[in-house]
């Protein structure tokens, strides 16, 4: 019974959007070579994503899927004529075989046979070499972000204001910033139980990050709603027409 | 008493000294008294420093261009600078000097026709000049300046001292764990919580769903939720349940397949394994979303960890796992995104408790020893800011050049 009821609110629907749209294309309204059929896709997909706010459903999983292919697509092109073409097969392949005035630079092939070990985990006799472009990856990485995080994370946020400012609520923000950071850090103590004293303070210091975790919550969730009246000015406004 | 040659020779002269001074309808110009150029200290060999004493002249609409050459005796025509000169003060020279870095060759390079050529290191020549409107009034002084590379960024001792002493500490306290394998650590009820997410997993006979981060595998995040991975997957094999593990990055698809993989056989089930179980599920956000997402709704898996560095997918996915009734626990450094996982996930692991939480599940002497270090990093951190604070409040101000971040 329920599953039927499904059937028919989907076929309704897909009825009911393509009746919508022959209406509007044969009113003129919308111009199907011009813009038109961008907007006719774009509300389609944008319709079967918020489908999934009904429940799962077979034009969510066309959508779904057709949106993890084409970003699959666009993702190798991206590949290709962003790194492997101008980094690889132009700086190393196209000078050996063609006057170009600059000499190959034999030096990415260091990179390029890291990155084609990984390719190696299709065999497995060979799939240990991977291995290496992994340690690679994961030594570089934390070797280039410890250096940056000490920078950015301990030593630019280490700024010594006074307590005693010229204005009185200066002079309470700079208090507050202290006691929050103070509170906050004990929290994140480990190796000492959260009891007495310590666990007074790093209560103190959840007070601060709750605080702090709501603002940020109410602020991201504005911006959210802004992303939804964009979709839906293109429903009623691009789409529609209902509204100029 | 008054020859007219002389007379006359006096008033063009002073003609022609004062013509830039009155320049550009009466404007005056008068152009900075010294200029100098000198090698960047503590850089990788490109960096030119410029520094000049402010103009009288100095307005909004007043720039200052220093023009840049190869040869002293070329013609000045490259532009290397052009400011506003009422901007890019020399720090705490109280608005009396100017202070500008440059990359000369590159500026050159960009400028010139054949600008892939490779030249040798030389010296280049800069002359500094005042404009305003059409009129413009060089310095006399023509400045040059030889870029040398550095071994060691000076700047950044402060930063060097502190990673040193934070190794030597993580070295200590790993040797210290060794040998009192016991090190305490808080409870973290998040953590707790695994084994019963797992059990439940098992009982219901469903799998349990990983997701990673959007971060590749140079971001801390993911190489601690990789390390928690590996503790899942190691209870998973136990309890012989069917772990997911969901990737947007290939590379770190391939690290979880090698981290899950070792988790098996150490617990006894290579069998077990199933690599196809660790999947790449799209290369874009939202896409990646879309896919999670469809998952969740259609495998019901019974537990769902989001353990990573999240952007704005965080909600969606956590959103959606709760509707399917999942068990779900979440560990992220994303401070954004943690008020998204507090409210729709049954555990949080918030910032640090994600690095944490690799030593508190597997208790190796190798994490204990660094969590413990990184305890005595915040008390030192703690300490600085509060005796750097009163040191300040009493006027005392030596401490913030100590931690100043070069």
């Amino acid at each position: 019974m329920k599953k039927s009821r499904d059937v028919y609110i989907l076929f309704s629907t897909l009825i009911l959007f393509f009746l919508v749209n022959i209406f509007y294309l044969s009113m003129g309204w919308l111009d199907f070579w011009g813009k038109g059929l961008g907007i006719v896709t774009g509300a389609a997909f944008t319709l079967a994503m918020y489908s999934f706010l009904y429940k799962d459903n077979p034009v969510f999983k066309i959508a779904e899927n057709l949106f993890v292919g084409v970003a699959m697509g666009y993702w190798i092109i991206i590949t290709w004529f962003n790194i492997l073409k101008p980094d690889v097969f132009e700086t190393i392949l196209v000078p050996i075989f063609k006057e170009t005035g600059t000499p190959p630079q034999f030096t990415i092939l260091i990179p390029t046979l890291l990155g084609m070990f990984m390719l190696l985990r299709f065999s497995k006799k060979l799939a240990w070499m991977s291995r290496w472009s992994f340690a690679f990856i994961v030594g570089l990485g934390s070797g280039i972000t410890i250096p940056n995080f000490i920078h950015a994370f301990i030593l630019k946020q280490l700024t010594f204001d006074s307590l005693i400012a010229p204005s009185i609520p200066v002079s309470i923000n700079n208090f507050l910033v202290l006691l929050g950071v103070v509170s906050v850090l004990i929290y994140f103590f480990f190796s000492v139980e959260h009891k007495g004293v310590v666990g007074g303070i790093s209560i103190i210091g959840v007070w601060f990050l709750m605080i702090a975790f709501g603002a940020s919550f109410g602020y991201t969730v504005m911006a959210r709603m802004s992303l939804l009246i964009g979709r839906i000015q293109f429903l009623i406004r691009d789409w529609l027409g209902l509204i100029q | 008493m008054y020859n007219l040659p002389n007379i006359l020779i006096s008033t063009v002269f002073v003609f022609f000294c004062a013509f830039p001074v009155f320049a550009a309808g009466g404007k005056t110009l008068i152009p900075p008294t010294d200029f100098e150029a000198y090698d960047t200290p503590s850089d990788n060999g490109k960096g030119v420093s410029l520094r000049w004493p402010a103009s009288p002249s100095e307005s909004i609409d007043t720039e200052y261009v220093v023009f840049v050459s190869r040869n002293i005796d070329a013609p000045f025509v490259t532009e290397a600078l052009r400011i506003n000169s009422q901007t890019m003060y020399e720090d705490n020279s109280d608005f009396k000097y100017h202070y500008a870095e440059i990359d000369p060759e590159n500026i050159l390079r960009k400028s010139s026709a054949q600008n892939n050529q490779i030249r040798k290191k030389e010296k280049y020549y800069f002359k500094l000049a005042i404009t305003s409107g059409s009129s413009i009034v060089e310095t006399g002084k023509l400045a040059s300046a030889l870029p040398k590379s550095d071994w060691f960024d000076w700047k950044k001792l402060n930063n060097f001292v502190l990673m040193i002493s934070f190794v030597a500490l993580v070295l200590f306290f790993i040797n210290h764990a060794r040998k009192s394998p016991n090190l305490f650590i808080r409870k973290i009820s998040g953590l707790d919580a695994i084994d019963e997410a797992l059990g439940r997993a098992t009982e219901m006979g469903k799998p349990a769903l990983f997701v990673h981060g959007l971060n590749g595998m140079g971001s801390i995040s993911t190489i601690a939720a990789v390390n928690i991975l590996g503790k899942i997957a190691f209870r998973i094999a136990e309890y012989d349940t069917t772990l997911k593990v969901a990737n947007i990055d290939p590379i770190v698809m391939s690290v979880s397949q090698e981290v899950v993989k070792e988790s098996y056989m150490e617990a006894g089930r290579p069998d077990a394994y199933v690599e196809d179980n660790i999947f790449l599920a799209a290369s874009e956000q939202f896409p990646y979303v879309a896919a999670v997402s469809g998952i969740m709704v259609r495998e019901k898996p019974a537990t769902n960890f989001f353990m990573g560095y999240f952007y704005a997918e965080s909600l969606i996915l956590a959103e959606t796992g709760a509707n399917t009734g999942a068990i779900q626990i979440a560990a992220t450094d994303s401070y954004t995104q943690l008020p998204f996982f507090i409210t729709t996930c049954d555990y949080t692991l918030i910032g640090e408790e994600l690095y944490a939480a690799s030593a508190y599940l597997s208790r190796e002497p190798l994490l204990l020893g660094s969590l413990r270090a990184q305890d005595i990093g915040k008390g030192i951190l703690i300490v600085a800011l509060v005796v750097g604070t009163i040191l300040t409040t009493l006027g005392v101000g030596f401490v913030s050049y100590l931690f100043m971040a070069g």
